[in-house]
């Protein structure tokens, strides 16, 4: 299968990306690494790419790795769209102080756009 | 948690501090309390969400089963603050069987659980922001209790100085974006599958 994961600067994105990668060695899928530009985010986006290409070569994985600009949601799904993609991957959403699951609006706009499968990770 | 959240500049309030009786609009007495910490009547308010009905779980909480109520209780109990509702049962329909238990089932609980990295080294509880939850029973629903102890879990909140406190409630769901918005919540941040509401304590 072709994937497409996309990751802003969250740590919720380094458990999206190591249980894909970890999905990818197990059943041998395409891999596709798309880190968004989401400026409030933890981690830049030069510090993501560096974070996922680290985790890529620690798993022996191998990956396409890519940049993507502009608006996170929108851009996610265009390179989605533009590839012959099986399945796009994003976080499954961040728990509140309460436990309560939240989903963002790059989550929304994702699942109400994208052409493909989405599969959220938790 | 290091997002700015948005709150309304005019405080709300004041609210009532319980303990209070009130009377439900279905004539039941339904008894508010402000247990001084969750953990001593922790087994009651387990039995609560055991009984809750699951279609009206909302972004995965209240989780089913007794164990892993139990465990998410546990680990926001011991810092959260809590109002907890009774059914006060009347004289004339005491379960003589049911023996201690006279204060009546648990069917409602309202909370507010500190929005910190460190719960434990909380000064003030003034300088942080509190997320709130209630419940109620299905069978004590559109009664008028919600509304109650919503108001008194504000009123205890100001009590022990808590100024800040926020919700996220499923867009969908008017009914509890119309209850919020009665007592002075307002809408905050970003709209998407659940809506941010906030409101400024006195």
């Amino acid at each position: 299968m072709n994937v497409l994961v996309g990751l802003g600067g969250s740590d919720e994105s380094i458990k999206t990306l190591r249980q894909t990668i970890d999905r990818t060695q197990d059943v041998g899928d395409d891999l596709t690494i798309a880190v968004l530009e989401k400026p409030e985010s933890k981690r830049s986006q030069d510090e993501m790419y560096e974070e996922a290409n680290a985790l890529l070569s620690e798993a022996g994985v191998d990956a396409d790795l890519v940049r993507l600009e502009g608006d996170p949601g929108s851009a996610l799904v265009d390179h989605a769209e533009q590839g012959e993609f099986d399945q796009l991957v994003i976080g499954g959403g961040t728990l509140s102080p309460m436990g309560k699951i939240q989903l963002g609006p790059i989550t929304e706009f994702v699942l109400l756009n994208a052409p493909t499968t989405v599969k959220l990770v938790r | 948690m290091g997002r700015a959240r948005l709150y309304p500049d005019e405080p709300s309030g004041p609210f009532p501090s319980p303990p209070s009786t009130i009377e439900d609009r279905e004539g039941r007495d339904i008894e508010i309390q402000a247990p001084g910490e969750l953990t001593t009547d922790l087994d009651a308010v387990v039995e609560m969400y055991d009984r809750f009905d699951p279609t009206d779980r909302a972004q995965g909480i209240p989780p089913t089963g007794e164990d892993r109520i139990r465990n998410w209780l546990e680990t926001i109990a011991e810092e959260s603050v809590n109002v907890i509702a009774h059914h006060k049962p009347n004289d004339d329909d005491i379960d003589v069987d049911s023996g201690a238990d006279s204060g009546g089932d648990v069917i409602a609980h309202a909370m507010l659980v500190p929005d910190a990295d460190d719960p434990a080294a909380i000064e003030n509880n003034s300088d942080i922001e509190w997320e709130l939850a209630i419940f109620v029973l299905q069978d004590y629903q559109q009664a008028g209790i919600g509304t109650h102890l919503l108001k008194h879990l504000l009123g205890h909140a100001s009590d022990v100085g808590i100024e800040r406190v926020w919700l996220t409630v499923e867009r969908w769901n008017n009914p509890a974006i119309a209850l919020y918005e009665r007592v002075g919540f307002e809408a905050s941040g970003t709209e998407s599958f659940e809506q941010e509401m906030s409101i400024r304590l006195e």
